[in-house]
């Protein structure tokens, strides 16, 4: 190019950014920084709104009629909110839910990581994450109309709402969650440690039980927490599957309800704004959310303490 | 200490038997993967049954109604459809934007720290919360009530935490060399993040975004909390309607097989076209992710 | 070539420190940059070199915890000052990467990116500008039928080429480049040390090379740096052919580094 054309070129270039300014540079963080702190607004805004209403809750009913056994929210003349039945319910359809998740995600990431082939893994990591992507309303469905009959063959006197079914089921939903987060935690084992064990002569077992899951083991509870966690904080499954029974009761055959159970039927039905009985919502979900937050900085704490440093 | 030699003798039945041990263990442990198969088969098979006679044309294009026979999911696909159009542009916008600030402007510091902690306990919280949120905030106090909009903001919070984490990898990902070329221009942040690195980071953003959507239209808990009555006729015509979508009415219609049994099979017919939504909005990110996703 | 342009001088530094943290990474360093010169810069791994050219156009600023003290002046204004914006100075003072960093975009968006982004919006202008910039970088030829494929479809000296004519386009007067060859084949190499050869008839270059006989073959001058220090700064032939230090002389000897 002619220089002259070149210094034509230079000079509008120079006034452009003399006369542009530096304003998206200043103003962009601002708002990249606003639209940021929406994500803190919202676990504030769910805390408060748990605790406000919660409070609502707590000044209608005192803390001792919480923690009862005895829960009748729609009984109009005397409704009660005890939240032991819910807990229960949670604590049962859980346990059962870790009873199949536990040790079949777990085999299951031991064969991925240490026993498959490359192929096989392409095969089964893929339907993994079918299985960890279908809606929880499908396992829901799957439950109450296809397990639960299967399994009132099998029990006698099985309701056709009950706690196994849903648990079972639940159970299978989070198996591909600990066997991805638990096979992580084993594949990160450095192959040096693996190769030591071998060069001792161990199996393939011996190495697995006594070198990889040792190492991993920090990782590997730490799934099993979270695993406890979503199980918790599961609610179609168990909304649909183990009914709204509120009975206090530990048959696992018949219905009971769960926190998120009577959250979802209370407010489907008639919760309107200001009662006793729409404040009960929150007051559930505060604890629901306490337990899922505790489980967390457990999975946290235990991911941390028992790390092992390669 | 004794000076001699230990003598170790080796039985070697003993290491057949741990030889045999191992590789009978590796079918014990596959049987768990076995295990999952299966259940995807049964599942899959058992919803397909029960959905053959009832998934037609006329059951994608017909009203709701009490006859199961005459019912139709066409409000659902709508109301479906318009919280996606709510869905997609909130959490885009405000889940690249907060994936910028993390990645491009944040210092590392307490704050970046802090809405870092912060989006890793949101993705923890139970779905039903984020109802409980939706109820308080956009349900009663925004006065939307059940309105697609109440339920598209709901869910929009609810997976913005996908959003964001999986926007953070893509930006991560673009290399400091086509971002140093650019400051070596003379461009500003801004520019070099809107004409260089955005672009770079596009398909993994929008990989992650579709994940995203995957997740929020098999979603069911928060709207139900938000109170979806049971039986819509009207097709929502705005954002401000009351609506049902295709989750919901797997619900109900799975309560309600206690009243006929025939509702099973609408509820079968709906899965099955909630699934192959599902599939086709994994597929499109998988294609993407493979297409448009280069390695520098 | 012209002689009044040769004492003029473009960059002059004085004083200049820098520290990575409580590491410093420069030391005191000195010197001058003349018009139309090309200035080598050499000196074992660590050394300073890339840091050194990187503080010219204050690329190494986006590093946050760089600190710097002393004067940098370009025409005789210090690009320290406040009123100096890094993004004026940056279009002035062009700068070519170790690794061949093109956009993953066009050949031609890669070339009018600089103009585009400044404001020149104009279509015919933008071609004429990538036309001769691409000329400038001896590319012209290979790539004038394929200005639209993507430039990563480039071979590596092609790519380095077009981030020099990149760097052109926004009509620069300094040219920096880090180790421009590095990551290149010896053909490839001497394509671009022919290019340098030509371009210092109209640009003034500054350019870091891990090869003495790169600096031998294609500079007019040359500083050896050593640990943060500037230990000689002459014309290239005095500097190789009889050096003042005794660890220059180690250094182009071979004895380390």
């Amino acid at each position: 190019m002619e220089n002259e054309k070149s210094l034509q070129i230079r000079n509008v270039i120079q006034n452009n950014i003399k006369q542009r300014g530096h304003r998206a540079d200043r103003l962009m963080p601002v708002v990249f920084l606003m639209l940021a702190s929406i994500s803190i607004f919202t676990t504030a805004g769910i805390v408060l709104i748990l605790v406000t209403d919660s409070i609502h809750f707590f000044s209608d009913v005192p803390i001792k009629d919480f923690f009862s056994t005895r829960l009748a929210p729609l009984n109009a003349k005397n409704p009660e909110f005890g939240i032991l039945p819910l807990i229960n319910g949670t604590l049962f359809t859980s346990l059962i839910a870790m009873a199949v998740a536990i040790p079949v995600g777990l085999t299951a990431a031991i064969f991925l990581s240490e026993f498959a082939s490359e192929k096989i893994r392409r095969v089964v990591k893929p339907i993994m994450e079918v299985l960890a992507g279908i809606p929880t309303i499908v396992y829901g469905f799957f439950a109450y109309s296809f397990v639960t009959p299967i399994l009132m063959t099998l029990i006698p006197n099985l309701g056709a709402k009950n706690v196994i079914s849903p648990g079972i089921v639940m159970g299978i939903m989070i198996i591909p969650m600990v066997a991805s987060l638990s096979e992580d935690a084993m594949s990160s084992v450095p192959k040096a440690m693996r190769e030591g064990a071998y060069g001792l002569g161990s199996t393939k077992l011996e190495v697995t039980l006594k070198v990889v899951i040792p190492a991993a083991i920090s990782g590997i509870l730490a799934s099993f927490v979270l695993a406890i966690s979503r199980a918790i904080g599961e609610t179609m499954i168990v909304a649909i599957a183990s009914g709204s029974s509120k009975n206090f009761t530990f048959d696992l055959t018949q219905s009971m309800q769960t926190m998120t159970g009577y959250i979802v039927e209370f407010t489907s039905g008639d919760a309107a704004s200001g009662t006793t009985g729409y404040y009960s919502l929150y007051a559930v979900g505060l604890l629901l959310f306490l337990f899922t937050m505790l489980m967390n900085l457990v999975a946290q704490y235990v991911s941390r303490k028992f790390r092992e440093e390669y | 200490m004794n000076s001699h030699p230990i003598d170790i003798k080796i039985n070697p039945k003993h290491t057949n038997r741990r030889i045999w041990l191992s590789s009978a263990s590796k079918y014990l442990f596959s049987l768990s993967t076995v295990f999952a198969l299966v259940v995807l088969g049964v599942l899959i098979y058992r919803i397909v049954s029960d959905s053959i006679g009832w998934l037609n044309f006329d059951f994608l294009t017909n009203n709701l109604s009490i006859f199961p026979e005459k019912a139709g999911i066409k409000g659902a696909i709508i109301g479906s459809v318009g919280l996606m159009l709510v869905v997609i542009p909130v959490t885009l916008i405000l889940g690249v934007s907060t994936a910028i600030y993390l990645e491009e402007y944040a210092k590392k510091g307490k704050l970046q720290r802090f809405i870092q902690i912060n989006i890793s306990n949101l993705a923890s919280v139970p779905s039903v919360i984020f109802g409980l949120l939706g109820l308080a905030v956009f349900g009663r106090a925004l006065n939307l009530g059940s309105s697609i909009l109440a339920g598209g903001l709901t869910l929009s919070l609810l997976v913005l935490p996908i959003v964001v984490v999986s926007s953070q990898e893509a930006l991560k990902a673009v290399p400091g060399f086509l971002r140093e070329a650019s400051y070596g221009m003379g461009a500003g942040k801004w520019t070099t993040i809107r004409k260089v690195v955005l672009p770079v980071a596009l398909p993994g953003i929008l990989t992650g975004s579709i994940l995203a959507m995957s997740r929020a239209i098999g979603e069911t808990a928060p709207l139900v909390v938000l109170g979806i009555p049971t039986l819509i006729l009207k097709i929502p015509s705005s954002p401000m309607d009351d609506f049902t979508a295709l989750p919901i009415q797997i619900y109900y219609w799975t309560l309600d097989t206690v009243l006929t049994a025939e509702y099973a099979n609408l509820a079968a017919a709906t899965i099955i076209v909630l699934l192959g939504v599902l599939f086709i909005l994994n597929s499109v990110a998988i294609v993407i992710r493979n297409k448009f996703q280069r390695s520098f | 070539m012209n002689q009044q342009h040769k004492s003029e001088t473009v960059y002059e530094v004085k004083g200049l420190n820098l520290w990575y943290g409580d590491d410093q990474a420069l030391k005191d360093i000195n010197l001058k940059i003349g018009k139309n010169e090309v200035t080598a810069i050499i000196g074992p791994s660590g050394c300073g070199k890339s840091t050194f050219i990187k503080t010219l156009n204050r690329m190494i600023e986006n590093i946050p915890i760089v600190r710097t003290s002393g004067e940098i002046l370009y025409h005789g204004d210090n690009i320290f000052d406040k009123t100096v914006r890094v993004e004026e100075l940056r279009t002035k003072v062009g700068m070519v990467f170790q690794k061949p960093n093109p956009f993953p975009k066009s050949i031609f968006e890669n070339v009018v990116y600089g103009p585009k982004i400044h404001g020149i919006k104009d279509k015919a202008l933008l071609m004429e500008i990538a036309e001769t910039s691409l000329k400038s970088a001896a590319l012209w030829d290979e790539v004038k039928d394929r200005l639209n494929d993507n430039a990563y479809g480039l071979s590596g000296g092609q790519q380095q080429r077009l981030c020099i004519a990149r760097a052109l386009a926004v009509q620069p007067d300094v040219i920096l480049m880090d180790e421009p060859t590095s990551a290149l084949d010896p053909i490839a190499t001497a394509k671009i040390e022919e290019l340098i050869d030509t371009l210092k008839e109209e640009y003034t270059i500054a350019i870091v090379t891990h090869s003495m006989q790169q600096a031998g073959r294609i500079s007019d001058k040359t500083a050896f740096f050593l640990m943060g220090e500037l230990i000689e700064f002459d014309r290239t032939e005095v500097l190789f052919s009889n050096p003042r230090d005794k660890r220059t002389e180690d250094y182009i000897t071979g004895r380390f580094g």
